[in-house]
């Protein structure tokens, strides 16, 4: 189903379609410290985006444009919360305490960071490339 | 964290720049890089020499899981710093000599350091810590190291079958171990060595003293191949021989002695810890010195040989456990013993260090270990027939090596036991010193022989593969020189580790044994008059070499013909037996079918649960204070439950992937009713990213089949069906209803009032994801990724026929 498919209202409403979805997943993203979202729910909008192109416009060709290995993506995402936990060792503090705090940035205005965001990054590119991975292990299998 | 944390985090460190350092710089060998970081620590750790001579010990703390007691807390006293700069000192002269031995072009040099490093942290934490959970954990690791160690040469069919009976047999006695540290903590309350020493008083007088002393010991007598578990350890040989010199003769198999000399403030002065690890110890000795003459490769005479020295030494701090039964009085009698232990613990490492690499260079040079094809290396290898030489006069206990002092001092301790007149020693206690003086017979035996078969007699180079023998490059020999010199060093002036090292260690093997400020005596000399020893050791040397002359005789004997030790017959017995075993079950239960699992499943839920509920009188369900139900629900609610009972009466596959989709959007909109937007979101992703995936193997799915249940079948599985969701449904409300009773405080409230506060975040379920309970995400990240990688492996990877399993 994935190999070559010829749509052309599929095609063109996915053009238009994956702008928003993908823009309002890393929105989902960001924003999951404060409203509804986060890692999780970020990592399979993305992921669902991603599917939506292959699915109309086949498996090669996007491959040639997303040109990511997403297993070594799945590993970046399994260090990264990992990494961040290691922070408040340093600073004195038992494993996975997390910070935050609230910073003035110009023409943005006050903003707050904190060390939970690197950790929910961390979830969003396991379950995004985790999501990904087995769909396309399978949409690959021929025999 | 302090220093000490890191010098003992700092090997594992090392070991993840490994790869990367043996990738990127590829023209120099990646042992120089390893080799810096024991010698730096080696150096670190005899910094503390002067504080620990003193009696002082050094203690830092950091909490690791203080709810439970366990903390990572470092502790440095004589007896942790004796191992500590055994590990770190010999590791150094391996890694020096494993940078000629191991080639840099043909060898996986980063699998082999980064198992090094692993092992040698792993170690260093098991001397150092003070919390035996921390122990355990760094006891593991360093089986798991041993093991990928042994098995370095993964292709060779031996190195496998050694490396997984050494890991059997390990690891059974860590998880033994396990339990009886479990007991202690029952008991005294606390993981804590130092704690469970002040409350010796109360072990012992708890009826699980017993059980936890037997556990416990499982786990040092399998560590340090003690009979019957010595089977492990001729078998590890098939690691390469800096391993051997490392693991399995200076270090790890000295873990057990280390965990039975630790705890003898907690266990000993009790008979059974005394009869036990000297009768384990001696039946060790004795059938280890038997055995290692009976082989025909160097290395298996020298495992052997281990096996037979670690009994010796477990031996001696069986009888040195006897002074905390007197408590006082006359200290010397006892503590011989645990000086010989301690004394010969050093010795030990350093000839049998020596001989292990020297016996890797005769096997680098030659191409071969047996010693029927070798023989009269002498002229060819001078250097290493040298280093044999004194390693060998050191083993078989001739002056002045320090063999001699470290033996002399063992039979002192034996005859000792004879005198303490405790524990039924009068009736039996004479057999010890003749089994004692037996063994060194055998001991002397086999140095001569190992010594004569190798370096003396013909040089045959038609046995050999290689064409030309000559001595081992200069690097090679650095290592066991240095060895060779400390063992002629430590055996003309004993007294440079006597209260330096020697006599710390004794002091942390038998606390509260003096009153502060005291010290042992320590007094060790190559002439004590004409004693008893002195007529034992003539007698040993005559008896060997007596024997040694009329080898030609018991030569052909079925003794000496055979060398397979009888209790690996067991072992295979017993490993067979466990596969076929766990083959058969695996067959009654795995039918490779997903509602078969489904039943197991849910019976088993079903029977767990009635059974709680019938044991705490359980369903409650009284006082329900629900919230009335909206009608809009009810609708949702019906059409959700209508949507589900559907299912089983549909015959097409598409039509039950619709269905089973509709159920789905339906709870994402029950979660929006009950205003859960990111629950509602994840559900409705989910949903739709399934609904690709059944897209996808729709193809290759088969036709659906009315397959002819038996009706007794059906109606088992609709009891199963009914009962489950009975269950859940008054888990649930009884639940709720307790909940309600006791007035228990609902932990969203704390989330609700802390969610901002505390984590700077209004979404509570994102805030309790990422923040409160961030170690139960990062593992179920991990999860999913091992879910991945699983289906990968089952689809990319899948059997093509014919693989052999």
């Amino acid at each position: 189903m994935m190999k070559k498919p010829n749509n052309m209202m599929l095609q063109t409403l996915a053009r238009l379609i994956i702008l928003v979805v993908l823009s309002f997943s890393i929105y989902l993203m960001l924003a999951g410290h404060n409203s509804p979202g986060g890692g999780f729910i970020g990592g399979l909008m993305t992921a669902s985006a991603i599917l939506i192109l292959y699915l109309s416009f086949g498996l090669n060709p996007i491959k040639k444009v997303i040109r990511f290995d997403f297993i070594k993506i799945i590993g970046i995402g399994l260090l990264l919360p990992g990494v961040t936990g290691l922070v408040s060792i340093f600073l004195g503090d038992s494993y996975l305490k997390q910070y935050f705090d609230y910073f003035q940035i110009p023409l943005i205005g006050e903003v707050e960071l904190t060390t939970a965001l690197p950790f929910d990054l961390g979830v969003y590119f396991v379950v995004l490339a985790s999501a990904l991975t087995i769909i396309l292990t399978i949409a690959e299998d021929d025999k | 964290m302090t220093l000490l944390h890191w010098a003992v985090l700092s090997p594992f460190i090392a070991a993840i720049l490994i790869p990367f350092l043996y990738k990127y710089l590829k023209r120099i060998h990646t042992g120089w890089f390893v080799f810096i970081l024991p010698l730096v620590l080696f150096i670190y750790f005899l910094s503390f020499i002067p504080r620990t001579s003193s009696g002082e010990a050094i203690l830092n703390n950091l909490d690791w899981v203080p709810s439970l007691g366990i903390n990572f807390n470092v502790y440095v006293d004589g007896l942790s710093l004796l191992f500590a700069l055994l590990i770190t000192g010999i590791g150094a002269l391996v890694v020096l000599y494993s940078i000629y031995y191991l080639s840099k072009r043909k060898e996986k040099l980063n699998n082999f350091y980064v198992y090094l490093l692993m092992f040698m942290g792993a170690m260093l934490g098991v001397v150092l810590s003070d919390n035996l959970i921390v122990i355990y954990v760094f006891w593991e690791v360093t089986s798991i190291a041993s093991s990928l160690l042994i098995s370095y040469w993964y292709t060779r069919e031996k190195s496998i079958y050694g490396a997984q009976k050494s890991m059997y047999i390990t690891v059974f006695g860590g998880l033994s171990m396990l339990a009886g540290f479990s007991l202690l903590y029952i008991i005294a309350g606390t993981f804590s060595i130092r704690e469970l020493v002040a409350n010796a008083d109360i072990i012992m007088a708890s009826s699980l003293f017993i059980p936890a002393m037997i556990l416990v010991l499982l786990g040092a007598f399998t560590k340090s191949a003690q009979f019957p578990f010595h089977i492990w350890l001729p078998d590890a040989m098939e690691a390469p021989t800096p391993v051997s010199a490392y693991l399995h003769s200076a270090t790890m198999v000295k873990a057990g002695i280390y965990l039975v000399a630790r705890l003898t403030g907690v266990f000993g002065g009790a008979p059974e810890w005394f009869w036990i690890i000297t009768a384990a110890g001696l039946i060790t000795l004795i059938w280890g010195s038997i055995s290692a003459v009976r082989q025909k490769d160097l290395k298996g005479i020298l495992a052997y040989s281990t096996v037979s020295q670690l009994g010796l030494i477990m031996s001696l701090l069986g009888a040195g456990s006897a002074a905390f039964y007197f408590q006082d009085g006359d200290s010397a009698l006892y503590m011989t013993a645990i000086l010989a232990a301690v004394f010969h613990l050093i010795n030990h490492a350093t000839f049998k260090g020596s001989l292990f690499m020297a016996v890797g260079i005769v096997d680098h040079e030659t191409g071969t270990r047996d010693i029927r094809k070798l023989g009269g290396l002498m002229t060819i290898m001078p250097v290493t027939a040298t280093i044999s030489l004194i390693g060998l006069a050191s083993m078989a206990g001739l002056p002045p090596f320090n063999g001699f002092l470290s033996k002399e001092l063992f039979l002192t301790g034996m005859l000792n036991v004879t005198e303490y007149g405790i524990f039924n020693l009068e009736a039996f206690g004479f057999i010890i010193p003749i089994i004692a003086f037996i063994a060194s017979v055998f001991t002397f035996l086999y140095c001569i022989l190992m010594f004569s078969k190798t370096f003396m007699g013909k040089f045959d180079i038609s046995k050999l593969k290689v064409k030309h023998v000559h001595e081992a490059p200069a690097g090679m020999l650095i290592s066991p020189v240095i060895l060779a010199v400390l063992v002629i060093v430590f055996g003309l002036f004993p007294n440079l580790l006597a209260y330096s090292i020697i006599e710390p260690a004794m002091a942390a093997i038998a606390p509260g044994i003096l009153s502060p400020g005291e010290f042992f005596d320590v007094h060790i000399t190559h002439w004590h008059g004409f004693s008893a020893e002195l007529f034992m050791t003539i007698g040993i040397i005559v008896l060997g070499v007596l024997l040694f002359m009329t080898f030609k005789k018991w030569e052909n004997t079925a003794f000496y013909r055979g060398e397979k030790d009888l209790f690996n017959a067991a072992y295979d017995y017993g490993y067979d037996g466990l596969i076929k075993g766990s083959q058969g079950l695996t067959r009654i239960q795995m039918t490779g079918r997903l509602r078969d699992y489904f039943i197991y499943m849910c019976t088993f839920i079903i029977l767990i649960m009635g059974y709680t509920m019938y044991r705490y009188n359980l369903p409650l369900i009284q006082n329900l204070d629900l919230s009335p139900i909206p009608i809009y629900t009810w609708l949702v609610i019906s059409v959700f439950v209508g949507s589900i009972l559907t299912i089983p009466f549909l015959n097409n596959r598409i039509a039950i992937i619709i269905t089973t989709g509709v159920s789905g959007f339906l709870v994402a909109l029950l979660f929006v009713l009950f205003r859960a937007p990111d629950l509602a979101l994840t559900q409705l992703l989910i949903e739709t990213v399934s609904v690709v995936l059944f897209m996808l193997v729709f193809y290759h799915l088969p036709k659906l089949k009315k397959v002819k249940t038996p009706p007794r079948m059906k109606t088992i599985k609709l009891v199963i069906s009914i009962g489950f969701g009975l269950m859940i449904t008054l888990g649930s409300l009884s639940a709720f209803s307790m909940g309600q009773e006791a007035n228990y405080e609902s932990i969203s409230e704390y989330y609700t009032e802390n969610s901002k506060e505390k984590a700077g975040g209004y979404n509570i379920v994102n805030v309790i994801l990422v923040d409160f309970r961030g170690l139960d995400t990062m593992l179920e990240v991990l999860v999913v990724s091992l879910a991945v990688l699983t289906v990968v492996s089952l689809i990319r990877l899948r059997f093509k026929g014919g693989e052999d399993v």
